[in-house]
């Protein structure tokens, strides 16, 4: 499912503040698998998760997701694979777009945006229900704008944007946990292939 | 100081608050859509009505003309979406040098600074000399109303389908937007091309409307279409909240801004301090939001009250 062969992640290298951040770091993960990435700071946990979302290529080794080697597909076109949950709750969805707008953007991940509607009618039924079941009154506020949401119902809102197309990977950066607001649990009932999450 | 000279200039004032304010819109796009200041639209102006008074000197349609405007403004904005995206400059930057480059092309398309044209020889749609005595749909004002209800139905659409989604989520989070597969290097250079295109289109009326085409014509234009996108922003916000009405705002910003200018005009002032004034316009508007969040604290008396009945019952 995903394969991290050897990669490496050098920042700043050949300068005073060269920081190898992964080194030389394999890892192979199976459908359905679900992994908890635990660590200090400055670990290299983001710095994985990273690699494999594609904000920058690795400086060796090669990541393989679904089969597909993706080592020098840039960020957008890995975007089809992953659902990402980003660290900073404000990170994942688009503030001054209301909660449909942010919804029918994920809906379209990885898929070609033409001159088609940006929502169609019959999806904003199938947000309403989803939106529902986070249980945070977010189905009756669809035209509301996200950047009027508070943290943890932004956070919620990205939480589903990544499975609302069902994702073959589900990468998630938590907060640390004294930080963390209640999970909304109910959205783990969407089944998910593998899940990569970190602490 | 004759009221009724001041009375006589407002079709003129409103006019070019027309022309003035479908390059608002273009500025809007960048602006606020994109949330990238782009300062190509002083080049794109100039080289919009060099192009269009050139190709219709030279024997050419006004539809093509039109057209050919629009296509140059188009690779206008291209160039500094490519110097921002491919090259990584920061994008203020980008636009000042596509600006400055443009000041040679629209030297060159013109053959000098300045070409004038006959309007009467050229039958142009639009001219400041019909503003009276001729009926009214080839009256500048309606003719340049036409133009703009077309650009904001069309930007109505394109903003309403999947693609002009993904331009939105690009310039609102950029992280985001990858994360969703969004390619927002391509998004970018789209949208500035968007942009430039219309403010081109402004560029191909205004000099229509002015009988000339000048390579000076579009100093300062970002800060005019900056002040058309404020006043709107400020006066209009509250009554419209629909994308298309927004735009409709950004035009009457830029209606008002002219009927100021031509006041302020007759009542005297240095036309050598107008783009100073100008300039400060902007700067109180864009800061007004940023001081009111500062130092003004918002009443909340009412609450306060609800709280204390609570408490008391």
């Amino acid at each position: 499912m995903l394969e991290l062969s050897n990669i490496y992640k050098v920042f700043n290298p050949n300068t005073v503040n060269e920081k190898i951040a992964l080194k030389n770091l394999s890892l192979t993960l199976n459908d359905g698998d679900f992994v908890t990435v635990i660590g200090g700071n400055g670990a290299g946990k983001s710095t994985m998760l990273n690699a494999i979302a594609g904000v920058w290529r690795v400086d060796a080794g090669s990541i393989t997701i679904d089969g597909v080697d993706v080592t020098a597909m840039p960020e957008h076109r890995r975007a089809k694979f992953l659902g990402r949950v980003f660290q900073d709750p404000m990170m994942g969805t688009a503030a001054g777009m209301n909660i449909e707008e942010n919804l029918a953007l994920a809906a379209r991940r990885g898929k070609s945006r033409g001159l088609g509607w940006g929502i169609r009618k019959a999806e904003r039924a199938e947000y309403r229900e989803k939106l529902a079941m986070l249980e945070l009154g977010l189905e009756n506020r669809m035209t509301t704008k996200v950047g009027l949401l508070s943290g943890g119902q932004r956070q919620a809102l990205t939480l589903l944007m990544a499975t609302l197309q069902r994702p073959k990977l589900l990468l998630w950066t938590s907060t640390p946990p004294p930080l963390t607001p209640r999970p909304p649990r109910k959205c783990f009932l969407s089944p998910i292939g593998s899940s990569t999450r970190t602490s | 100081m004759d009221i009724s000279t001041l009375l006589n200039q407002m079709p003129g004032a409103v006019a070019q608050g027309l022309i003035w304010g479908i390059m608002a819109i273009g500025v809007y796009i960048t602006y606020r859509v994109l949330d990238i200041a782009d300062l190509t639209v002083d080049g794109t102006m100039a080289t919009g009505g060099a192009v269009c008074v050139m190709l219709l000197i030279n024997g050419y349609s006004m539809p093509v003309a039109i057209i050919g405007a629009v296509i140059a403004g188009m690779l206008a904005g291209m160039i500094t979406g490519l110097l921002h995206t491919l090259l990584g400059i920061p994008p203020i930057l980008a636009g000042i040098l596509t600006q400055l480059s443009l000041y040679s092309v629209n030297l060159k398309i013109l053959g000098s600074g300045n070409q004038t044209i006959n309007t009467r020889k050229y039958d142009v749609l639009v001219s400041m000399g019909e503003l009276k005595g001729v009926p009214f749909y080839q009256n500048p004002i309606f003719v340049t109303a036409i133009f703009v209800i077309v650009v904001i139905c069309v930007l109505y659409w394109l903003f309403g389908t999947a693609m002009g989604s993904a331009l939105r989520a690009t310039g609102n989070n950029p992280n985001m937007s990858r994360a969703q597969g969004i390619n927002t290097n391509t998004m970018k250079v789209f949208g500035l091309m968007l942009s430039n295109g219309i403010v081109a289109l402004s560029g191909a009326l205004l000099a229509q409307y002015d009988g000339q085409a000048d390579v000076q014509k579009g100093r300062g234009a970002i800060v005019i279409g900056l002040a058309a996108v404020i006043i709107g922003e400020v006066l209009l916000s509250k009554l419209l909240r629909n994308f298309a009405l927004r735009l409709c705002a950004v035009v009457v910003g830029g209606i008002i801004y002219y009927i100021v200018y031509q006041t302020v005009i007759w009542l005297g002032l240095d036309a050598d301090l107008l783009k100073l004034l100008s300039a400060a316009v902007v700067a109180i508007f864009l800061g007004i939001p940023y001081l009111k969040r500062r130092f003004v604290r918002p009443s909340i008396k009412s609450i306060m009250a609800q709280e204390e009945d609570s408490t008391n019952a």
